[in-house]
């Protein structure tokens, strides 16, 4: 399954149905979230069917960055059934994000 | 753009294993901040560097510059803030940009401040070291800028370009961030103020914090007689691997360095 753009409208019954999500929130701007961009890909490659991989351009959705307290970018956050559980900022080596997706797998 | 070697830092080391690894016809992207924030630009007299008794710094500097350009390599002015590798090739963030190499130098020299009081604890609640990536994020509020030199004189006037509220901090010396779920007030040298975001721009990031898995010791990058780091394809050279902080040591060390990384470019063309 490819990467998913989460948007404000249908956000919650797309994340409260999942057991477990990663989202990316990232922005055009931003050399750093450019550079993360291929790991979400290959990631979302890599758990089809296990878990939903998704991005969140804060520029386009402010409100969904508010709501999860985004203070800098890029920022990534995993749920389950749509409760945040865990949060990574700045750039990680795939291994990083990986690791906290097996574990809750 | 995508380059054989990038190498960060533009000091002796830096342009040092520029012009080596243009002499083994590879191309070389040199990112650094400007000539006049290297901090040998301050020195006056420079006495032991051979065959140029009683250069000043910035004469040194200018010369070096000017022959790593006669060698052909690229220079690229900002601040390196990550960096990540992914099938065999590294990708450094450059304020907005990427830019990707087949290997890396580090030759950043040292960082000459330790890490605030708050700071780790509030990174990604209101503490940010990239004004362009997290600056859209606190427009209408109240951030603090710490900063060292003129280039973070400038990105605190881009945030207030954007309609962030800054407050300037100059070379502040200690500093302390407290808050609760997110910052709320930063203390420098007695000043206290309350904000939503603070943004340390230090001119140099420390190594372990640009390479997440870097071997160092009591700050300084480990490195092998190749100059070579733990990591794959990352060299280091100059005062970043440690003392004695000269500029004939970090001019050796990055034409190690510029030699280990062409090799290594070499031995993993595919």
């Amino acid at each position: 399954m490819a990467v998913q753009h989460f948007k404000t409208s249908g956000f919650d019954a797309a994340v409260e149905a999942a057991p477990l999500v990663m989202i990316d929130f990232w922005a055009d701007w931003c050399g750093p979230c450019r550079m993360l961009g291929p790991t979400i890909e290959s990631l979302a490659a890599q758990y089809e069917g296990k878990a939903v991989i998704g991005k969140i351009n804060v520029d386009e959705e402010p409100d969904l960055a508010r709501r999860f307290g985004v203070m800098s970018i890029p920022t990534v956050v995993f749920l389950k059934n749509g409760l945040e559980f865990d949060r990574k900022v700045g750039v990680m080596p795939a291994g990083a994000y990986t690791q906290v997706l097996d574990e809750n797998l | 753009m995508s380059f054989d070697v990038l190498i960060i830092g533009g000091g002796p080391a830096g342009l040092s294993a520029a012009v080596n690894v243009r002499a083994r016809g590879k191309t070389v992207l040199v990112v650094s901040n400007p000539l006049e924030e290297n901090p040998l630009w301050k020195a006056k007299k420079v006495d032991n560097y051979l065959g140029l008794p009683d250069i000043s710094g910035p004469e040194l500097l200018k010369t070096f510059q000017t022959h790593a350009e006669a060698s052909g390599a690229s220079f690229l002015t900002g601040r390196v803030l990550n960096t990540a590798m992914a099938g065999e090739r590294w990708y450094v963030s450059v304020g907005s940009d990427v830019q990707e190499a087949g290997a890396l130098i580090l030759a950043a020299g040292v960082v000459r401040s330790r890490k605030f009081s708050g700071e780790e604890a509030f990174l990604g609640r209101g503490v940010s070291y990239c004004a362009t990536c997290d600056g859209m994020l606190y427009r209408g509020r109240r951030v603090a800028v710490l900063g060292w030199s003129d280039t973070a004189r400038r990105e605190a006037e881009f945030l207030t370009e954007i309609g962030c509220q800054v407050t300037y901090f100059h070379n502040p010396r200690s500093c302390e961030i407290t808050g609760g779920s997110a910052v709320e007030q930063v203390n420098c040298d007695g000043t206290a103020l309350a904000v939503d975001g603070v943004f340390i721009l230090r001119p140099v990031m420390a190594p372990t914090d640009l390479f997440p898995g870097l071997a160092a010791e009591n700050g300084f990058v480990t490195v092998d007689r190749q100059m070579a780091t733990n990591l794959p394809g990352v060299f280091a050279a100059g005062d970043c691997t440690g003392g004695p902080l000269q500029v004939s040591k970090a001019a050796g060390e990055g034409l190690i360095a510029g030699q280990s990384a062409a090799k290594w470019v070499d031995s993993h063309r595919k």
